[in-house]
């Protein structure tokens, strides 16, 4: 990278490849035109987001027809939950009053905030009945508590497909499957919703293996650019628009198809599937160079989520006695980009709900550290990080000496 | 959120960090749960003159980037000064050394004065 900076943060958004820019790039003066026009103009950008389409689909092993262009996972992520509700409750308002049922969904305690927000939002509206599954220390929730959660009036199940912080894989297709069996027994289905962003970049995204309805995506995660996404939307998934203007994306997104982008899109997902094994196994052995050595020559360290069950780009460690986000500044002024699940990072109060859901302390929540790796991340980076990373704990360790042993012997 | 350069300054390279042997004084405030911990040293001399003189100050900090400028901050506030004068020292005064604070670390990260006077308290107790 430029400058001599070390990128460790590809969890939060990874640089646009250059093959997808250069595709990218016709389709902002050149064939400008607005998708939805009859002219010249329009066409060539119809064609080119058709052709967008048609690679997601035989990325997702989908048709046409089921690809929802947004701008993003968050978009997808909201039109998943309320776009399902709101169909619902178009529904739900033909029946007598006696036959109405509040609707039920069912989600897990460490989803990703636009998901979270959404459903407790919905809840406190009083529109929905609201089941959060746990998680364990391991970062995996249970199939068996899913089971157990599900009820005559569940509508949704939204689980997320790799959890953005500690990168622990949630079992989609065994739960898809799970959910086939139930929904054979149904008359009314139950709908199943995965936010899959941090997942395309190296799991299997074969729709009908993972037996969703719904999936969510954004580009900005895969070398693509950001602003862009995709909601999956298996035929036939009783779903309605939540933003109300034009005819656009099936009648499901309203709005100006954001050509460039969705060219954009559709060119990172075809790179991404040339190279997406390699890749895959290339990044897989250099996180596990990282833990090993990480978890070998650091002291008083932890870490969090399943080792096995995880992402191959995802580490995520919590250091005894120091501070998220004086650990990130210290990195950063040594060049170097990571991320933390520290309250002081994010502008609010409270550290990561996520490590708090795995069963950690706060302090080990505000001493955690996310190094996310990419397909540009080498060893040689790897190497320059641990030194840089064991300089840094020394000096902030040094600063905060015994206090927190000595702050728990007095409170005993 | 974006830190003055005198918080990084202070946090990158913090003045009078570190302990103490034989302290007259001693005060730790904070927790856990918020995320920061802070701890003041202190050395009080008396000066034939202003009375009782904090000859010596020094601090541990496990906390975020503010916490720890905060107290690098409120150590040179407070060396040489009387007891009385390190006491009237305020969250406000050290969030201005430091040219200002963001908001939200105003009330999460700013305990370096409370520590100082629980320092002092502690010497006092101790008299």
């Amino acid at each position: 990278m430029k400058n001599n900076k070390i990128y460790l943060d590809y969890a939060a958004t990874t640089p646009v490849d250059a093959e997808v820019l250069k595709t990218m790039l016709p389709y902002f003066s050149e064939e400008f035109g607005n998708a939805s026009s009859l002219h010249s103009f329009g066409r060539n950008s119809a064609d080119a987001v058709f052709n967008a389409r048609l690679n997601l689909a035989h990325f997702f092993k989908c048709t046409g027809e089921e690809i929802v262009f947004t701008s993003g996972a968050t978009e997808s992520n909201n039109l998943a939950i309320k776009g399902v509700l709101r169909a619902y409750n178009k529904n739900n308002k033909k029946l007598p009053a006696d036959e109405r049922k509040k609707p039920h969904i069912i989600t897990t305690v460490f989803e990703h905030s636009c998901v979270l927000k959404t459903c407790q939002k919905l809840e406190k509206e009083k529109k929905i009945d609201l089941t959060y599954l746990p998680v364990y220390s391991d970062g995996v929730i249970k199939i068996a508590d899913l089971e157990k959660a599900i009820r005559e009036n569940t509508l949704l199940i939204s689980i997320m497909y790799v959890n953005n912080e500690i990168g622990t894989v949630q079992p989609i297709s065994q739960i898809g499957k799970l959910l086939a069996h139930i929904n054979e027994q149904r008359e009314e289905k139950i709908i199943f919703h995965t936010d899959a962003t941090q997942a395309v970049a190296y799991f299997d995204t074969n729709v009908k293996r993972l037996g969703v309805d719904l999936l969510s995506m954004s580009a900005h995660k895969i070398y693509g650019p950001k602003g862009v996404g995709m909601l999956y939307v298996k035929k036939g998934t009783k779903i309605t628009q939540i933003q109300d203007g034009g005819a656009q994306e099936f009648a499901l997104r309203a709005g100006t198809l954001n050509s460039a982008g969705i060219v954009g899109l559709g060119k990172a997902i075809e790179v991404l599937e040339k190279n997406k094994k390699k890749e895959t196994k290339k990044i897989k052995e250099l996180r596990d160079y990282l833990i090993n050595k990480i978890l070998k020559e650091v002291s008083n360290v932890r870490l969090n989520g399943s080792r096995s069950k995880r992402s191959p780009n995802n580490i995520n460690l919590s250091f005894s006695d120091v501070e998220g986000e004086s650990l990130l500044l210290y990195l950063d002024a040594g060049n170097i980009a990571a991320s933390t699940g520290s309250a002081c990072s994010s502008g609010s109060l409270n550290p990561s709900h996520v490590l708090l859901a795995l069963g950690l302390k706060p302090e080990q929540a505000h001493g955690s550290l996310r190094i996310s790796l990419g397909k540009y991340t080498t060893k040689k980076e790897l190497i320059i990080f641990i030194a840089k990373l064991k300089k840094v704990l020394e000096k902030l360790r040094k600063v905060s000496g015994e206090i927190l042993k000595e702050y728990y012997s007095k409170k005993k | 959120m974006q830190y003055s350069k005198e918080v990084i300054n202070h946090f990158t390279a913090p003045h009078n960090q570190g302990v103490i042997s034989n302290p007259d004084g001693v005060g730790m405030v904070g927790n856990p749960t918020c995320g920061d911990l802070m701890k003041i040293y202190i050395k009080v001399k008396k000066d034939a003159k202003r009375g009782e003189v904090i000859s010596a100050i020094k601090f541990e900090t496990l906390g975020c980037a503010s916490a720890i400028a905060t107290s690098s901050m409120i150590t040179d506030l407070a060396k040489n000064k009387t007891i009385q004068e390190a006491t009237k020292i305020t969250r406000d005064d050290v969030a201005e050394a430091l040219n200002g604070l963001p908001p939200i670390k105003i009330h999460c990260s700013n305990l370096a004065s409370e520590a100082l006077v629980a320092a002092i308290e502690d010497y006092k107790k101790k008299k």
